[in-house]
């Protein structure tokens, strides 16, 4: 049967970012997806050199619109590893509140994306709805809706206050409820299941081969969850990874979906322990030392390898994103896959390109 | 939480043969990544099995930096290695999928092809290096495949 070239992208309606992707088809059948990345690669790692290491963290946080909070932390958590620095407990509780409510927006963001790909519009703005009221509480406690600026080296900037957190567990109440009535119509709505149910299988050993991480694993049944290291207050706070067998796309939606209750579970058992005490300690001097931190992203596992001299400026930063992990399994799965599926298989990887062109 | 910084010190020939028994061995390609030093490029692959990481590191001249692909034992690796070509401008043999320079479109081609900074400092935060692996003869690249036979 003859091929076609058919390309996808950089530009396409399910796309906020530019990737492409050049889908070999035989019939409506995909053969073959060659990637093409790179059309918007920053450079922000050899930034590095003209940013000393504290003024860095306002760059790791860029590395990504939507999941910048937790680059951040990685950022400071492998300079305070290298340098020593006893962060105060309060510190990491609040670094785990503000990183879990990331995780919130980011998931919903993604559900509401997953629904607008399947063409229902109205599960799309109620995804977004909610998300919004995460965006809410992040924007009192952070004055920032994406990007917080509130990790730094040594602890962060700001403290939430008692009456905050009182607001917070009201609000968490209310999206757990309407995320409860969202979810549900991911999981159980005929339209939602007839297209993602069976699309893009990816077997255990293929994702654990390809290298993926995050929802997409855990969906192919891999136990994988970087938050079991135990950085931040993850040491007190367990987390089991959330898995599903199928390593389809409707698993990847539920791993999500179920990340989503877990994550306000771990609020609430963080803000239950929260310590007292200083949100920071003073940081002198330049770290001189290696480190790679390794934290749990909406998408993943994200990697800061990070090597300093002990001058102001560090010899490399390099940080490998969970998108560009993901990557090769969204070759993989899209093999074979109709034509009409692409737009699903592509975002149930949950591609970030911004943090893939960092 | 601080995770332990283990690092395996090894030459190029013995690369890909210390990476099959990493793949045997049931570990995972976290990462690979480069450091520009001043005369010399620094590549680290990272591994992961059961929440250990596991890095291994050498040393290539900088003038002449060439490096025989571990796509042929980890498929995913095609990614990091084009990245190695497109800023470090290390030439790596045999990538499964090769972009011949095209994978990221730099204004500057090679950003990290010269150094600006100075000699690493010999201090880790948590240093465990291994005794370097022993060296083995060169090992011959896999072939490039297309990507629809290399992840089929």
């Amino acid at each position: 049967m003859a091929r076609t070239i058919i390309p996808f992208g950089p530009q396409h309606p399910v796309l906020p970012e530019p990737v492409h992707l050049d889908l070999v088809v035989e019939d409506e059948v995909v053969v073959e997806a060659r990637p093409s990345i790179g059309f918007i690669h920053r450079g922000l790692e050899k930034l590095v050199e003209k940013k000393d290491f504290q003024e860095f963290v306002y760059v790791a946080e860029r590395v990504c619109g939507i999941c910048s909070f937790i680059h951040g932390q990685t950022y400071c958590q492998a300079i305070e590893e290298i340098m020593q620095i006893p962060v105060p407990p309060r510190a990491h509780y609040l670094r785990t509140v503000w990183g879990e409510l990331s995780r919130i927006h980011s998931h919903l963001l993604w559900l509401g994306l997953m629904a607008d790909g399947v063409g229902f519009e109205s599960l799309f703005m109620h995804s977004w709805r909610v998300r919004e009221s995460v965006l809410k509480i992040i924007e009192a406690t952070t004055g920032g809706r994406v990007i917080f600026g509130t990790c730094k080296v040594g602890g962060v900037r700001r403290d939430i206050t008692a009456d905050q957190f009182s607001e917070i567990r009201k609000q968490l109440d209310k999206i757990e409820k309407d995320t409860r009535e969202i979810t549900n119509v991911f999981l159980t709505d005929s339209s939602v299941k007839d297209r993602l149910v069976g699309v893009g299988v990816l077997s255990k050993q293929d994702a654990y081969d390809l290298g993926c991480v995050g929802p997409m694993l855990r969906a192919s049944g891999v136990a994988q969850d970087t938050r079991k290291l135990g950085y931040a207050a993850f040491k007190d706070l367990a987390v089991e990874p959330i898995t599903r067998s199928e390593g389809d796309s409707f698993a990847r939606c539920a791993v999500r979906c179920d990340e989503i209750f877990q994550s306000i579970d771990l609020i609430r058992r963080a803000i239950d322990r929260m310590p007292e005490g200083e949100i920071a300690v003073k940081v002198t001097g330049n770290p001189n030392g290696e480190f790679m931190a390794r934290t749990e992203q909406p998408r993943g596992e994200v990697v800061y390898h990070v090597q300093a001299n002990g001058t102001k400026n560090l010899q490399r930063f390099r940080v490998r994103t969970p998108t560009f992990a993901n990557l090769p399994a969204m070759v993989k799965t899209l093999q074979g896959c109709d034509l009409a599926d692409v737009p699903v298989l592509v975002l149930t990887i949950d591609p970030c390109i911004s943090c893939t062109e960092r | 939480m601080s995770e332990p910084l283990i690092i395996e010190a090894i030459e190029v020939g013995a690369l890909v043969d210390r990476v099959k028994q990493f793949r045997q061995d049931g570990y995972r390609l976290v990462q690979i990544s480069a450091t520009r030093l001043p005369e010399q490029v620094q590549v680290t692959y990272s591994f992961e099995r059961e929440d250990r990481l596991a890095n291994l590191r050498l040393h290539l001249p900088a003038a002449e930096a060439k490096l025989p692909s571990i796509s042929g034992v980890f498929w995913c690796a095609f990614l990091y290695e084009n990245e190695l070509h497109d800023l470090f401008n290390i030439a790596v043999a045999g990538i499964a999928v090769d972009f011949h320079g095209k994978f990221y479109h730099t204004a500057v081609k090679f950003p990290f092809g010269t150094s600006t900074s100075p000699a690493p400092s010999p201090k880790t935060a948590s240093p465990s290096p291994s005794p370097a692996a022993p060296t083995a003869k060169p090992t011959p690249a896999t072939d490039p495949k297309p990507a629809a036979a290399a992840a089929s």
